[in-house]
């Protein structure tokens, strides 16, 4: 295994990363895919190809059924696919994986990163509880198994979580309440994005039909959430919330929590390529050019990963920086990339006219990104507060990477996913500084914790 | 609490803390520990507080388990298999960490 060679490998088989495949592969690039998932389809079509009742795949709707027509495809076309795999290390020319039936390396002339995003923290007190999950979680339940739970809370707000309550409430499954936190001031900031919503009708039409369904659901909805407390000892016994004017109380037993999504920075980070921090999606991405081309020659990004643009314009992004790929590697002569990427360009852009409205429309209250409580959990892994980073400033210690060694922050499994931007928002908060002054937790590989005899078996 | 919307069609049996539960074959491990009813897949290792699955896509590892006697397995990426005996991650995670590996660049 050690010496296979391939021209492309891609880690991450959702949209970004099977269009990619699929582009390479016709123009006879060899290559390799890994996920650890154990199906295709990433987090949008997540176990797509899973048969189901007609029931489940109504509930589920007709944009994720759409997910089979990349991933039948991508299953059909030959390609070196490693499910179940991950992989834990990248370096300039070749790939660490592990899987439960065992590990290798991989050389290959390129490695496309695809590796997609994830829910962005919502470090509110009590979201440590058994009974609290992501929305997204919820929605994986729903997806793999047609598992649900009756009389949950939903918190937070953005399109995934008006959908994941839409799906839910067409399953006939009881809401308890959606307590929304879009900020209403957010309306002057996403203002001046109006006229390119308006250019994306049918995107737009569907964000107010999830919103309108659930308002004429009869499910209770409350708008301007400003501070929110989840309850409980051992698990969730209930909700206090505040839309700063009154506050609430109620009982439930599940909490589905949801403020947004993030990249998956994890991978990229730890290649040790550029990242900024982009202001409208509060969030580090790797810098990358129009084709996906990171500062290292080796690594290119597509899809969510290097920076939010959704299912659509993350396939296109793949098939991108796949002809990129093939362009960089000497497969492409340069006037057939012109006029393959143009189209798919034009059809981003496109795409991409609603994003700055929806970015505006729905950042979360700067309380829910860095909290103001000081008693909040804010690193999950070594259950670390809020108040340690008042106090690791009061020592002098200078930013994320060393409230590491101060406080273990971002030292367990997780390896920062769950606490980095709340760290870095935080610091921002206490100093005045801007993320990019204080920077993120310095990574390194391995990207996903792996064990000696993993390492052992290469 | 959570609930199947169907009944599986075919069952297998799993050991989970020592009780034999019956899941859906094929299922993801996570889920149906939730919809069985586990109360918790993992004690925190810092002030032992009980913990159960929060991400369900692999970035949280809240789901950690010991998995047919390995520990810190993420419960959220395996498929159940007839036999598998689960039981409840209590403790740090043993894992590598960067400092033990140095730098793999
Ligand atoms: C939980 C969740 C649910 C979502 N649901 C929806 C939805 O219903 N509708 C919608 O429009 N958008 C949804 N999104 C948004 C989503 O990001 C999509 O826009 C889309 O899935 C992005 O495609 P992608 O190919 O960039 O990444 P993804 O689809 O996220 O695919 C990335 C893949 O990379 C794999 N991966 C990551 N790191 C590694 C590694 N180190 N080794 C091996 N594999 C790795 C992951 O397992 C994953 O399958 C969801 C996002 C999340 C986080
Ligand atoms: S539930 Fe988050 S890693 Fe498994």
């Amino acid at each position: 295994m050690k010496d296979a060679h391939v021209n492309l490998a891609i880690i991450g088989a959702g949209p970004a990363g099977m269009s990619a495949a699929l582009r390479a592969k016709q123009f006879g690039l060899s290559v390799a895919v890994f996920d650890e998932q154990p199906t295709p389809g990433g987090q949008i079509y997540r176990d797509v190809m899973r048969s189901r009742s007609q029931k489940l795949q109504h509930v589920l709707g007709a944009d994720y059924a759409a997910g089979k027509n990349i991933a039948q495809p991508f299953l059909d076309a030959g390609i070196d696919y490693y499910p179940g795999s991950t992989v834990w290390r990248v370096a300039p020319g070749e790939l660490s994986w592990t899987s439960k039936s065992g590990s290798g390396e991989l050389l290959a002339d390129r490695i496309l990163a695809a590796t997609g995003a994830m829910e962005r923290p919502f470090p509110i007190g009590g979201w440590t509880l058994p009974g609290v999950m992501t929305a997204g979680a919820a929605q994986i339940l729903l997806k793999l198994d047609g598992v649900v739970a009756d009389d949950a809370v939903f918190i937070g707000c953005g399109p995934l979580l008006y959908l994941i309550v839409n799906q839910y409430l067409e399953a006939g499954v009881k809401v308890r309440a959606l307590l929304d936190t879009a900020p209403g001031t957010n309306w002057f900031r996403a203002a001046k994005h109006v006229a390119g919503a308006l250019c994306s009708p049918s995107y737009l039409m569907k964000g107010l039909k999830l919103l309108s369904n659930i308002q004429s659901s009869g499910v209770p909805y409350y708008s301007g959430v400003e501070s929110v407390r989840i309850m409980g000892t051992t698990k969730v016994a209930g909700v206090h919330w505040n839309d700063g004017r009154r506050d609430f109380s109620l009982e439930c037993e599940n909490v589905f929590l949801h403020q947004g999504i993030i990249p998956n920075i994890n991978l990229t980070m730890a290649a040790r390529c550029d990242h900024h921090w982009d202001d409208l999606q509060a969030c580090f991405r790797p810098v990358v050019d129009p084709f996906g081309r990171t500062s290292c020659d080796w690594l290119v990004c597509a899809g969510d990963g290097a920076g939010i643009v959704g299912a659509r314009s993350a396939a296109l992004s793949g098939e991108i920086a796949a002809l990129a790929i093939m362009h960089d590697l000497g497969f492409l002569k340069a006037a057939d990339f012109r006029r393959e990427t143009v189209p798919l360009l034009r059809l981003r852009r496109k795409d991409q006219r609603i994003r700055p409205f929806l970015d505006a429309r729905y950042l979360p209250l700067a309380r829910f990104r860095s909290p103001t409580d000081p008693q909040v959990t804010i690193c999950r892994c070594e259950e670390v507060r809020r108040e340690e980073i008042s106090r690791a400033l009061s020592e002098g210690c200078p930013g994320p990477n060393q409230f590491k060694s101060f406080t273990r922050a971002g030292m367990g499994p997780c390896q920062g996913r769950m606490c980095g931007n709340t760290v870095v928002e935080s610091f921002c908060a206490d100093t005045g500084s801007s993320p990019d002054a204080v920077g993120y937790y310095r990574l390194r590989m391995p990207v996903k914790p792996v064990t000696i005899a993993e390492i052992g078996g290469l | 609490m959570f609930r199947k919307l169907e009944p599986s069609t075919r069952e297998v049996s799993i050991l989970v803390s020592g009780q034999r539960v019956e899941v859906p074959a094929n299922a993801n491990l996570a889920c149906a520990l939730l919809a069985a009813g586990v109360q918790l897949t993992r004690v925190s290792p810092v002030s032992g507080a009980p913990r159960l699955p929060y991400c369900m896509m692999g970035v949280c590892f809240d789901c950690l388990a010991t998995i047919d006697g390995i520990p810190n397995r993420q419960t959220c990426l395996e498929s159940v298999r007839e036999g598998m005996i689960v039981e409840i991650q209590d403790g740090k995670a043993q894992y590598m960490h960067e400092a033990s590996l140095g730098d793999y660049e």
